[in-house]
């Protein structure tokens, strides 16, 4: 079976059905944030289904129902407010509940082959993105490769997500994930529950972590941090660091238990805008232990370094 | 007695003048605005050479350099109607579309008298909703335009009728208060002559209004922020300015002072979340190389009305080779202060007189607080004359104390080396200040002197109409740093201030040292006692909080829409409001429909206004006498801020 383009398929066609998966979770999460671990003398508000507009919307209105009867400048005017009140339609204040959609495409990598007569020139892309206000969002991530010479022709996963913002500069993330490989013309694909937490650590460091557990069990584990430097304004060097892990030995996705492997990276980005940046950089990712092995039986080679080029944007 | 007839003398004329300008001005209407502009130049022209006195109106047509899109035309009278409708606005050779009030950025200005019965009917000509405050002004809850609050806005197509007696005199403003209507052009100045004389005398005035201007819509602004906190911040510390540090103060002391940012994911650099990159800064509608010009005769007294209408802009005014005397703030008489520079937080209007002397021009310099642009605008003997224009000064950079993270040497005496103990490393210290002479614009001297302690130079300022010991007796509410409690506000909020403590004394970061007097609010006092001179008789403490990253803003970890209850202040009460800022940004508060009196140690006297800049780490006191009844709006001026959630309700009722 050749592989080539089929990962699109199954990720295109997997969307949807996780899409209507998560969403429903997403709308049961109140449930899920609402318990005592959440260490906040907040109470969240911003949930979708408890925070309807209306009742914004009332609440605003009692208020000021209450102080129109004691208030009276003058008949007239107390004639103009309670005609006001009858009608019910006042908007809020301030719109501080406003839903947006972030979609951030941190990696877009075409990573041009350089000596060696193994073929293909790759690329790979790390996206991520919410959409909803300040503490809920739904957050969608993906993240792809075609690495001919290390692990897999195709390794492409999608995540959906139901965010909460938990603590200071962390939100907690629960959602599943959707991961398919093409290895030599052998395509595998698994569904994984994940848990997370994505955030800034102190000294600026941009985090995410997350758990995963695939449908037969198997428990997986991800780390990345990047942290970027300001050369000039504009111009910013970005340093990346991510790693996985797994507890047992999944062979159908050449993944050995124990530390998986080791990925640094560094790149440099010129913000021609704040929303788009073209860069270039070095990526080295090495594979441990019984990854390593699998890999290597799979006639891929370890441990690669990598001249990347691609564009960072948002919006 | 002589004194009072020749200020009636004065006044006369003028007012005279000015009901010819307002009979053109109705006519106006139906006037195309070429012919309308022809006669108000002609009648300008005359009155130029009636050597008339308050010339306010032909201010900007005097301007020879451009025709001022915001050229003003007083309103006054018993009715007056505005209109709001979108226009284009031309800018530095850029178009966009813009919300006007009556055709002009800024809006005509309506120039009432205190005793008389106001009608304002505003019309909307606009697709959506829209809305107008009078920012400052004391009237019933009905009339405040507070959309959501005192009303349900002006709806498209509606005429809305404001109707309120004029309780007060001074200087005001006016703006919507609906979404970002603000930023696109709706806002304009609102003169209250007073009954009584001015206690001051000055033979010319002129609005300075500030404000800022964007082609990005308020949409598109605050959306960029929520996504990207810095995304308007192009003066972050980068590599280049590493180095730099690292010759100045060592390479240690650098590396631990930006591990210390970068390990409270803070940036030092914040101090204006939009900033030059996408605003032009306008006085009176004119951007700089607009040159707003304002005509004097040397030896004149010019009376300057300084509103900053900013969305989100603190300016920094000063006019270099004049003192300034400011003699109103918010509208209210002060005790007059003469300085060389204020600070304007957004909404606040300050009033000063100036005496240009000689014969020729000054630049009037409204440099930005985070120094990336400037407004800026020319007092002139003649038309078409301009002076240099001021270098800005480098921006400017928190401290530990903005983080209410110092514990000693914090205290408001000043007497020790107020950085003492801090480990911010190779900063000048109190006394390299006091020797440092004061010369006008040297960066270099300035950049070394950030963060330190502030509080020994402004102790040698001359205060000439102030009794510098007087107010240093008096007790300010927390002049002593305060330890936060242990609530951190929840995730809304980045981070406390440790210790927070007034600040009345500081002219305020990237204005320290600078060895120009710069206006306190330490300094201000009323001119006439306070008419309630009772004590608070409880205390109300806000905290002020935040979250840059996701661009949150709140009052006590709370947006207003989690905020499950207005605050409460019964009717008739004198109640003392406490605010602590646990956010690294000056935020200008503004309480509608009740005076704030800043508790500043004036006694007897407190200055009273309807914005107080309360600064990072700052914890500060006012009293308000709840004398308003009704649903009040309570919040923070920062346009976005506001929007992002730092508002409340005020509601005063019958106990």
């Amino acid at each position: 079976m050749n592989g080539t383009g089929l990962p699109f398929r199954f990720s295109i066609s997997l969307f949807p059905a996780a899409l209507v998966l998560l969403l429903a979770e997403g709308i049961a999460v109140p449930v899920i944030a609402a318990p005592p671990s959440v260490e906040s003398p907040m109470t969240p508000i911003e949930s979708p289904v408890a925070d309807t507009t209306s009742n914004r919307k009332a609440a605003v209105w009692s208020t000021v129902s209450k102080a129109s009867v004691t208030v009276g400048p003058s008949a007239k005017q107390e004639a103009t407010r309670s005609k006001f009140f009858s009608q019910g339609n006042w908007p809020a204040p301030v719109n501080d509940q406003e839903r947006r959609l972030f979609t951030l495409i941190d990696v877009l990598d075409y990573r041009p082959r350089i000596g060696g007569g193994q073929g293909h020139d790759d690329y790979r892309w790390d996206v991520e993105g919410w959409y909803g206000g300040d503490y809920n969002r739904l957050w969608f991530k993906s993240e792809g490769q075609r690495d001919t010479a290390f692990k897999a022709d195709y390794d492409v996963d999608v995540q959906l997500l139901y965010g909460r913002f938990i603590q200071k500069h962390y939100d907690l993330q629960i959602g599943g994930r959707v991961e398919t490989q093409s290895f030599k013309g052998r395509n595998v694909t698994r569904g994984l529950g994940v848990i997370g937490i994505e955030g800034l650590v102190p000294y600026n460091y941009e985090f995410e972590s997350a758990l995963f557990i695939d449908q037969g069990g198997a428990v997986s584990a991800r780390l990345s941090f990047t942290k970027d430097l300001l050369l000039t304004q504009r111009l910013i060097f970005q340093a990346r660091f991510e790693t996985n892990a797994a507890v047992q030995r999944v062979e159908r996705f050449t993944t050995g238990s124990g530390l998986n492997n080791l990925e640094f990276g560094v790149r440099l980005r010129y913000e021609i805008q704040r929303e788009f940046a073209p860069y270039f950089g070095i990526s080295l990712d090495k594979s441990f232990g019984e990854t390593a092995t699998l890999v290597r039986e799979d006639g891929g080679n370890p441990s690669q370094v990598r001249f990347v080029l691609g564009v960072r944007a948002w919006f | 007695m002589k004194r009072l007839l020749v200020h009636i003398l004065a006044r006369a004329c003028p007012a005279l003048a000015l009901h010819l300008l307002n009979l053109i001005s109705r006519t106006r209407q139906t006037d195309s605005d070429s012919i309308s502009r022809g006669l108000l130049l002609n009648c300008v022209a005359a009155l130029a050479l009636l050597a008339s006195s308050e010339l306010l109106v032909p201010a900007h047509a005097l301007a020879s350099t451009t025709i001022n899109p915001g050229s003003q035309t007083a309103l006054s009278g018993d009715v007056i109607d505005l209109t709001i409708s979108e226009q284009s606005f031309h800018l530095d050779g850029r178009t966009a579309p813009a919300i006007t009030i009556n055709g002009t950025i800024p809006g005509p200005v309506i120039r009432l008298k205190e005793g008389q019965l106001a009608t304002l009917r505003v019309t909307n000509r606009l697709e959506e909703s829209s809305s107008i405050h009078w920012h400052g002004l004391l009237l019933p809850p009905t009339v405040d335009g507070v959309p959501g609050v005192s009303f349900a806005g002006i709806k498209s197509g509606e005429t809305f009728t404001y109707r309120f007696p004029v309780k007060q005199s001074g200087t005001y403003w006016f703006h919507s208060h609906s979404g970002g209507q603000e930023l696109l052009g709706m806002y304009a100045p609102m003169i209250i002559d007073p009954i009584e004389p001015e206690p001051f005398r000055y033979e010319r005035e002129y609005v300075v209004m500030l404000s800022d201007w964007s082609f990005e819509s308020p949409e598109t602004l605050f959306s960029n922020l929520k996504k990207q906190g810095g995304y308007y911040n192009f003066q972050k510390r980068t590599a280049g300015e590493f180095l730099t540090d690292v010759r100045r103060m060592g390479f240690w002391a650098s590396i631990k002072n930006y591990l210390m940012w970068d390990r409270m994911r803070m940036d030092p650099t914040d101090f204006a979340d939009v900033t030059g990159y996408t605003f032009t800064y306008l006085m009176n509608g004119l951007s700089p190389a607009g040159n707003w010009t304002g005509l004097f005769r040397p030896g004149e007294r010019v009376r300057l009305r300084l509103i900053n209408a900013a969305s989100m802009t603190f300016y920094d005014v000063r006019i270099p080779g004049l003192t300034m005397t400011v003699v109103q703030v918010d509208g209210q008489n002060v005790q007059p202060v003469v300085v060389d520079e204020l600070r304007m937080g957004v909404a606040e209007t300050y009033d000063v007189i100036v005496e240009p002397i000689e014969d020729h021009a000054y630049t009037i310099f409204a440099e930005t607080m985070d120094r990336s642009g400037y407004a800026r605008g020319t007092l002139a003997p003649r038309a078409g004359m301009e002076a240099a224009i001021p270098q800005r000064r480098p921006r400017p950079l928190r401290t530990m104390e903005d983080m209410g993270m110092s514990m000693e040497g914090m205290d408001m005496g000043g007497l020790k080396d107020s950085h003492g103990g801090m480990t911010m490393p190779g900063l000048a210290t109190a006394g390299d200040m006091a020797s440092m002479k004061p010369s006008d614009d040297n960066p270099h001297r300035e950049h070394m002197q950030q963060g330190s302690g502030t509080l020994p130079v402004q102790g040698m300022h001359e205060m000439p109409a102030m009794d510098a010991g007087d107010h240093g007796r008096l007790k300010i509410p927390s002049a002593e740093p305060v330890k936060h409690g242990p609530d951190d506000h929840g995730p809304g909020n980045q981070m406390v201030a440790e210790y927070s403590q007034n600040r009345m004394g500081e002219p305020g970061r990237g204005l320290e040292g600078s060895g120009r007097r710069v206006l306190l609010y330490a300094d201000l006092k009323s001119l006439v006692p306070d008419p309630d001179q009772r004590k608070p008789e409880r205390e109300i403490e806000l905290h002020l909080t935040g979250q840059m990253n996701r661009y949150m803003w709140s009052f006590d970890g709370k947006k207003y829409s989690e905020a499950k209850e207005p605050i409460h202040f019964q009717y008739g009460e004198r109640v003392r409001l406490t605010f602590v800022n646990d956010t690294m940004m000056e935020h200008p508060l503004h309480l509608h429909g009740m005076w704030m009196y800043l508790e500043n140690g004036a006694g007897a006297y407190l200055p009273r206004k309807h914005t107080v800049v309360v600064k990072p780490a700052e914890r500060l006191s006012v009293s308000v006498t709840a004398d308003a009844l009704g649903p009040w709006a309570f919040h923070c001026h920062l346009l976005f801020h506001m929007d992002a959630g730092m508002f409340r309700i005020v509601e005063v009722s019958e106990p």
